[in-house]
C-alpha cells in the first residue's frame, strides 16, 4: 500500500462516523420538507389569482377592465351592485380568494372626462409573510395589466383626455382584512413591508444569540473533556444542577453581550438600508403594549435557556474542539429555519407540516411573538411560552440525568464494552 | 482502626463488557493504600467509582460511613481524586484555578486552602502565570497541589507521580506520606513498583478485574520468596 492510500485509508476511517454524518441527514431531511413546501408555493404563485368581480358600470372601458379581470383570473363572485359586497367578501373568503374588486358606476365616465377611475380593491389577507403576498402581488398586477389596457384604448381611439389620465387611468382604493381587523387605505403589500420592517430585528437577534451562546456551551463541555478537567469537576463537592445551569446561565450572559454588540452594528446596517421605515404601525392599532413587551421578553428568556439546554445536551456528545464544531452545526440550522420562515411566511398560513415544524422549534417562538402580539393573538403566544418552558425543563433534567450517569465520561456502553474488549485482547 | 473505605463484591459492567468482576477490600483510616496492576486491569475504574465518577453496577462500597451508590453528594465534601490524565483550565493562572477549586468547599478557610496549594505546588513566581504556559511537570504539581489543598480525608491519587522527574517525583511521595500521617486516607494506583513499595502500608494486586493479592509489601515480598514487589507483582499476574 502507498503512503499516499495509506493516508486516505485512515484519514475515512477517522472521518466515517455517526457524530460526521447525523447532522447532515438531519439538515437534508430539513431541506427536503421545506423544499415540498417551496414547490407548493412556487405552484400557487404559477395559478391565476382567485377574485370576486362586482361592476356597477355598463360602460366600454369598465367592461374591458372587467374582460381583463376574467381572462387572467379565475373569478368565483360576479355582482352588479355594491350592496352585493358582503356577499361577494364572503364567497371570495370561502374560496380561498384574494380580493373583490368593485368598478363603481361612474367609473367610465370618470376617465372620458379627465378624471382617473377609482377601482376599490378589498383585499383577503391571510398571512403576513412575504411569500403570503404572491395572491396580492397576483391581483396588483392584474390592475397594472388593467391599466395598460385602458391607457392603449385611450390612446388608439385619440381620445380627448389629457396624458396624466392617460398614463393613469385608474387610482385603487384599498382596504385589507386581516385576522378579523379591517385596514382602510392598506392593501397586503404595505402591511407585510410594514410588519417585517418591524419584525426583521428579533429573528436576527434570536438566531446569533443561539448561535454564539449555542457555541459557547457546546465548546465549553469539548473542552472539559479534551483538557481532561471534567473528571476533576465532577468529583468536588458541587450539584451537578449547578454545574448544568451554571455553564448554561454563563454562556447566556456572554451570548447576551455578544449579539447586543452585533446589533448595534446590524442595527446601523438596517437603518442605512432604510428597512426600519418610517411609517408608524401604531396608526393602524398596530402597537406593542408593555405587557407584550413583557411577554416577548419573556419567550426570548425561555427560549435562550431552552435553546442552551440543548446546547448542553449536544454538547455531552462532544469528544473534543473538533467534534463540537460539528454539533453546533444542527443548532444553527434550527435557529435559521424558523428565521426565514418567520421573515418569508406567516405562522397561520404555513401547511401543517410546517406548522409543526415551526412550532417545535423552540427557536420559533419569540420569533413569531411580536407579529402574534400584534394582532392580539395571545393563544400562540402563550402555548409557545408553555411549551419552550416545558421543553426546556425536560431537556435540563435530560442533561442533569446524564450528568448523573456513567454516560458523560464513558460514551456508549456497547462502544466502551468493544474498546475494553480489544484491549483485553491485545494484553493477553 | 475504624475503616475508611469498606468494598465489597463489587462488579462493574460497560455495556456486556466486566470490568471488575467482584472485588472486596477495605481501607483504614490514615492508611496508604496501593491498588496495582497491569493496564486494563481494572485499577482506573476502581478508582473512577470511588471518586464518585462511576456507578456501581453490584455490591457495596461505604466511603467514610457514607454509602456510595446513595449518598455521593455527602461523599464529595471529604474526598478528592486525582485522576492519571488530569488538567486543569487553561486559561485561568495557577493560583485562580486552586482558588476556583477552594470556593467549591463551604465550611472551609478558602485563603488558607489556596495558601497550602502554592506551597505543595511549589512552583514559584509561575504559579502567577496562565497554566497553558506550563510543563507537564508543573501542572501535575499544580493538580497535586489541587488534590492535597482541600485536607480530604480520603485523597485518591491515580499515578500521582507520572510525568514528574525523579526529584519532583520523590517531593511528592514524602509529601503524600507527611499527608497520610496527618489523618488523610490515600488510596493510590500506580506502575512504579518501588514508589508503591516505599509509599503503601498495604496494597492488593489487581488483574483481569480480580484482586489477586493482598497485604504488607513486605509480608508479599517475603510470601513470594521474591526480592521486592515488582517481582511479586510479575510473579503473581504471570501466574
Amino acid at each position: 500500500m502507498s503512503g499516499l492510500s495509506n493516508i486516505i485509508k485512515k484519514e475515512i476511517k477517522e472521518l466515517l462516523t455517526v457524530q460526521t454524518f447525523l447532522p447532515i441527514i438531519l439538515i437534508a431531511l430539513i431541506f427536503g420538507s421545506m423544499g415540498n413546501s417551496i414547490s407548493g408555493i412556487q405552484k400557487q404563485a404559477s395559478t391565476p389569482p382567485i377574485i370576486g368581480v362586482i361592476n356597477e358600470d355598463n360602460g366600454t372601458l369598465a367592461t374591458m377592465a372587467s374582460t381583463v379581470f376574467h381572462t387572467h383570473s379565475t373569478v368565483v363572485y360576479n355582482g352588479t351592485s355594491i350592496t352585493e359586497k358582503t356577499e361577494g367578501l364572503a364567497t371570495v373568503a370561502g374560496k380561498n380568494g384574494a380580493a373583490l374588486i368593485i368598478i363603481p358606476q361612474n367609473f367610465t365616465f370618470n376617465i372620458q372626462h379627465n378624471h382617473p377611475g377609482s377601482i376599490e380593491v378589498f383585499w383577503i389577507m391571510k398571512g403576513a409573510g412575504l411569500l403570503d403576498a404572491i395572491p396580492s402581488a397576483a391581483v396588483e398586477y392584474l390592475i397594472s395589466t388593467m391599466n395598460a389596457n385602458i391607457s392603449r384604448h385611450l390612446i388608439a381611439s385619440n381620445a380627448s383626455v389629457n396624458a396624466t389620465v392617460v398614463l393613469t387611468p385608474t387610482i385603487r382604493i384599498d382596504s385589507t382584512q386581516f385576522k378579523n381587523r379591517e385596514f382602510d387605505g392598506l392593501s397586503p403589500t404595505t402591511i407585510t413591508s410594514l410588519l417585517s420592517s418591524q419584525s426583521t430585528l428579533i429573528p436576527i437577534v434570536m438566531m446569533m444569540i443561539i448561535i454564539m451562546a449555542g457555541s459557547i456551551v457546546i465548546t465549553s463541555m469539548a473542552l472539559e473533556k479534551e483538557n481532561k478537567t471534567l473528571e476533576t469537576l465532577l468529583t468536588l463537592p458541587v450539584k451537578r444542577t449547578s454545574i448544568v445551569t451554571g455553564k448554561i446561565a454563563a454562556a447566556a450572559i456572554i451570548g447576551l453581550m455578544l449579539a447586543v454588540i452585533y446589533m448595534i452594528g446590524m442595527s446601523y446596517y438596517l437603518a442605512g438600508l432604510g428597512v426600519s421605515g418610517g411609517v408608524s404601525l401604531a396608526t393602524y392599532g398596530l402597537a406593542l403594549t408593555p405587557t407584550d413587551f413583557i411577554l416577548i421578553g419573556l419567550s426570548l428568556f425561555v427560549t435562550l435557556i431552552a435553546g442552551l439546554s440543548l446546547c448542553m445536551l449536544m454538547g455531552t456528545f462532544a469528544k473534543n474542539y473538533k467534534s463540537a464544531q460539528t454539533l453546533t452545526f444542527p443548532i444553527t440550522m434550527l435557529a435559521l429555519i424558523p428565521m426565514f420562515l418567520t421573515m418569508f411566511t406567516d405562522f397561520d398560513t404555513l401547511p401543517p407540516a410546517l406548522q409543526v415544524l415551526t412550532f417545535a422549534i423552540p427557536f420559533s417562538h419569540p420569533m413569531m411573538a411580536p407579529k402574534a402580539l400584534m394582532f392580539h393573538d395571545y393563544t400562540l403566544v402563550a402555548a409557545g411560552l408553555i411549551y419552550v418552558t416545558v421543553f426546556a425543563m425536560i431537556t435540563i433534567s435530560i442533561v442533569v440525568w446524564i450528568f448523573k450517569t456513567d454516560r458523560l465520561l464513558t460514551g456508549s456502553t456497547s462502544k466502551w464494552a468493544k474498546v475494553f474488549s480489544k484491549r483485553k485482547r491485545r494484553m493477553y | 482502626m475504624t475503616a475508611a473505605v469498606e468494598v465489597t463484591n463489587f462488579v462493574k459492567h460497560y455495556g456486556s463488557f466486566e470490568a471488575v468482576k467482584g472485588i472486596t477490600f477495605s481501607i483504614n483510616e490514615g492508611e496508604i493504600f496501593g491498588l496495582i496492576g497491569p493496564n486494563g486491569a481494572g485499577k482506573t475504574t476502581t478508582l473512577r467509582v470511588l471518586a464518585t465518577l462511576l456507578t456501581i453496577t453490584q455490591g457495596q462500597v461505604t466511603l467514610l460511613g457514607y454509602d456510595l451508590a446513595k449518598q455521593a453528594g455527602d461523599i464529595r465534601k471529604f474526598i478528592s481524586y486525582l485522576p492519571e490524565d488530569a488538567g486543569a483550565y487553561k486559561n485561568l493562572t495557577g493560583r485562580a484555578y486552586l482558588q476556583f477549586i477552594a470556593n467549591f468547599f463551604e465550611d472551609r478557610h478558602h485563603s488558607d486552602m489556596v495558601k497550602k496549594g502554592v506551597t505543595i505546588a511549589n512552583l514559584g513566581a509561575r504559579i502567577d502565570d496562565r497554566v497553558d504556559t506550563y510543563s507537564k511537570g508543573m501542572m501535575r504539581r499544580l493538580l497535586v497541589a489541587r488534590a492535597l489543598m482541600t485536607n480530604p480525608r480520603l485523597a485518591i491519587l491515580d499515578e500521582p507521580t507520572t510525568g514528574l522527574d525523579v526529584l519532583n517525583a520523590q517531593e511528592i511521595r514524602k509529601l503524600i506520606k507527611t499527608t497520610a500521617q496527618q489523618g488523610t486516607t490515600i488510596l493510590l494506583s500506580s506502575h512504579n513498583m518501588l514508589e508503591v513499595e516505599y509509599l503503601c502500608d498495604r496494597i492488593a494486586l489487581i488483574a483481569d478485574g480480580r484482586i489477586v493479592e493482598e497485604g504488607k509489601p513486605a509480608a508479599l515480598i517475603e510470601k513470594h520468596h521474591v526480592r521486592n514487589i515488582e517481582e511479586v507483582f510479575t510473579k503473581v499476574v504471570h501466574a
